[in-house]
């Protein structure tokens, strides 16, 4: 930008903007959807163009939540602590069949869609998504952090 | 041939097999001396598992270990019958990786093993009630351990 | 006076690839005691699978040991296959070689990948991931999915390859040389990396048959056992390769054992595809749509030639269909074109996805075994003749490997936790299935 020049914009829609394109995420990695997970990360489809290749190992560091692979009852107590660890404002991303709605595991073991036990703001279908599917999905979310109703303080 | 020693010794039951693996019927109370007799000549202990056949066979379980002899290179099944609530003696202190397969096995059966030093539930979590392999276990009966935000099956 | 303390890892742990928690005892940094807990990830696989007919289990192998699908799908297959007691044509099974071998590079490249990342070389897992990328790719090409493939079916493989096949393998294969030659390059005689590894995480050979432990890690230990080689199936006493063994069963050991079975099953791939013999040539052009063949059998009519199928069964076309698939109709689906084109095609095709009726073994039980990513994968089926497993159990040769975790990590630092985790290669849908 030239110097004299200036931009105007909301307050809201600034945030939204420096929100959407620096999403930490904390990978919830459970089962073979973890796979695409990875590629998706790596090298030939780099979720770092999005601004959310940086991964952030503990929930309270992150804003967004990828639900990755089969949630078992046994590991739901574990989810739902690692949502309520993290910090607002925050997101959940349902990757896979599996946390939508249990998938192909229509059974005793296997949770029938994570929003059983987590509020979920994108669902990625797929058996597993392929990585062009999670990369729409993360287009997707950026629009929705974007619109949203942005919350924020100062703090004296 | 060692089986055929074992066979005789054990007083074992010849059954038919299609795969090729030699496999006999044991009594519930020789398993102990009869693995340990067998640990000399089949070093692996592959696998323990159970079929549960129930209104199906007199005794309700079946127990299968299979072992393989890597030395002569072939596979062993031995099948136990077992009853409602009759214990097995556990194969944990003669090969290690029995006392997970044990504990498996009671998680999803039910079977208990006598003298297992940890048997406890492996697989699922001890709040669970039932074992979810019998076949009087209903395929969707869930038993969440957190209160839910929505039931899970209409 | 120590002091202990207790130290929780996972279950939702950066290092934890998959989920399990393991629960140490501390003196200072070493570990005295560890608890190891599994089953976060049981999926009632073999519960399910009492409930599904034999041709619907397919998708669920898939999803067994997910970094080698292909393998397990193969075992499933040899299991009902040696209960149903048909026999899979040449083609096809050197087709199931080839990509089983895909599958077993593809295994330990993901295996590989996260040890190099966990230990500070985040570009060896970068190198991994691209080459199996490339392998991905073929498997996409011939089978139409990247990972949950579902290619090798009861009797035979789904579909034949495409035309540019061994271009594209052969990229591939080209591509994961120069992975592994690159992470040797990193990795191999890296100060740090033999630091963390070298002399920990040891088991001896003794421990190791009485864990019960089957693959790589066996033979890290030194000990000469692979199925393909003591049993083989397929083709393997056709083909010549040499089994990788280590010395002492460290986590040294056992990174370059993956290493040299990467090699290894490149061999193996590149002797089957100049076995194999070419595919045959599609010439016939299409003439009509499958919608317009099944109106012509409703009126009792026979469209002869070429029909146009849909993308998805490429492959799959009537003149390689037996190629790639046993000829027994009392068993085997026919070919699409038979199914849109005649009545009698129709009627087999339903009766045996029909549910009651099916794919229905004679009673009796099998348990066969393949090599897989982790070693002896074995599905054990008990069939009381009807169209679903009366009981399907798989035995995972991870199951008993992890089982010694806990051994393994005694008196070793916390931070070794770490690469001997990474080196056994814990897969979470084998373990708890
Ligand atoms: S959605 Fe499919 S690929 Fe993903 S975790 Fe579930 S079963 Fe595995």
């Amino acid at each position: 930008m030239k110097e004299g020049n200036f931009i105007t914009t909301t307050l809201e829609s600034l945030i939204g903007w420096a929100r959407k394109y620096s999403i930490f995420q904390y990978p919830f990695v459970t089962a073979c959807c973890g796979m695409e997970y990875m590629a998706t990360a790596a090298s030939h489809f780099d979720i770092d163009r999005f601004g959310a290749g940086l991964t952030r190992f503990t929930p309270r560091q992150a804003d967004v939540l990828f639900v990755v692979g089969t949630i078992s009852h046994k590991l739901a107590p574990v989810l739902r602590k690692v949502y309520e660890q993290m910090t607002e404002p925050k997101w959940v991303v349902a990757f896979g069949t599996c946390t939508i709605t249990g998938g192909l595991y229509d059974n005793y073991a296997a949770v029938q869609g994570i929003d059983a036990i987590i509020p979920v703001d994108i669902y990625i279908p797929g058996c597993p998504p392929r990585p062009e599917t999670v990369l729409d999905a993360l287009m997707k979310l950026q629009e929705k952090i974007q619109r949203e109703k942005q919350k924020w303080s100062l703090r004296k | 041939m060692v089986l055929e020693e074992v066979e005789k010794e054990f007083s074992l039951r010849r059954a038919e097999s299609i795969d090729g693996i030699p496999t006999f019927y044991c009594h519930r109370e020789l398993v102990l001396p009869l693995m340990e007799r067998l640990k000399r000549d089949f070093e692996v202990l592959l696998d323990i598992t159970a079929v549960d056949y129930l209104g199906r066979k007199e005794k309700r379980f079946e127990l299968v270990y299979h072992l393989l002899s890597l030395s002569e290179k072939m596979r062993l099944r031995i099948k136990v019958e077992l009853g409602e609530g009759e214990k097995i003696p556990t194969l944990s202190f003669l090969w290690k990786n029995a006392n997970w397969l044990e504990r498996e096995v009671y998680d999803m059966f039910g079977i208990e093993f006598q003298g297992h030093p940890d048997l406890r539930r492996i697989l699922l979590y001890p709040e669970f009630k039932g074992h979810p392999l019998r076949k009087d276990y209903p395929l969707k009966k869930s038993q969440p351990r957190i209160k839910l935000l929505r039931p899970e099956r209409e | 006076m120590m002091e202990k303390m207790l130290l929780n890892i996972g279950p939702s742990h950066p290092a934890m690839h998959g989920t399990i928690q393991i629960k140490v005892e501390l003196d200072g940094e070493r570990i005295i005691k560890a608890d190891v807990e599994i089953g976060y990830l049981h999926r009632g696989f073999e519960k399910t699978a009492e409930n599904r007919t034999y041709m619907q289990i397919i998708p669920y192998t898939d999803r067994l040991n997910y970094v080698s699908p292909l393998l397990n799908n193969l075992a499933y297959a040899m299991a009902v296959e040696k209960l149903l007691g048909i026999d899979v044509p040449p083609r096809a099974k050197w087709l199931r070689m080839i990509f089983g071998e895909i599958s077993r590079i593809t295994d330990h490249l993901t295996c590989i990948a996260p040890i190099g990342m966990e230990l500070g070389a985040f570009t060896v897992f970068l190198y991994m991931i691209k080459a199996r990328e490339f392998l991905w790719n073929v498997l996409d090409a011939t089978t139409g999915a990247r990972l949950t493939t579902s290619y090798i079916r009861i009797g035979g493989v789904k579909a034949d390859v495409p035309e540019n096949f061994e271009d594209l393998l052969r990229k591939a294969l080209e591509e994961t040389k120069k992975a592994v030659r690159d992470v040797h390059g990193l990795l191999s005689r890296n100060p740090i990396f033999l630091k963390r590894t070298k002399d920990v995480g040891v088991v001896s050979q003794d421990d190791a048959l009485s864990y019960g432990f089957t693959g790589p890690v066996l033979r890290s230990t030194g000990y000469y056992y692979d199925v393909r080689k003591a049993f083989p199936y397929l083709y393997y006493d056709e083909v010549d390769f040499e089994v990788p063994l280590g010395e002492r069963g460290d986590n040294y050991d056992r990174y370059m054992v993956r290493m040299k079975e990467i090699e290894q099953s490149i061999r193996i791939i590149e002797q089957s595809l100049s076995k194999m013999e070419k595919g045959p040539v599609k010439a016939e052009d299409e003439v009509a749509e499958a919608y317009e063949a099944i109106k012509a059998s409703q009126e009792g009519k026979y469209l002869d030639g070429k029909l146009k199928l849909n993308p998805n069964l490429e492959g799959m076309e009537r003149e390689v269909y037996y190629k790639i698939m046993a000829r027994v109709p009392r068993y085997i689906l026919p070919p699409k074109e038979d199914l849109y084109r005649s009545i009698e095609g129709m009627i087999r095709h339903f009766k045996l996805i029909m549910s009651g009726h099916g794919l229905r073994p004679p009673a009796g039980e099998v348990y066969v075994p393949v090599e897989g990513g982790n070693g002896e994968l074995g599905f054990y089926i008990v069939s009381d003749g009807t169209d679903r497993p009366y009981r399907l159990h798989l035995r995972a040769p991870v199951f008993s490997i992890m089982s010694a975790l806990a051994e393994m990590i005694k008196g070793h630092y916390i931070a070794d936790v770490i690469p001997t985790f990474a080196s056994i290669n814990m897969i979470g849908g084998e373990l708890d299935r």
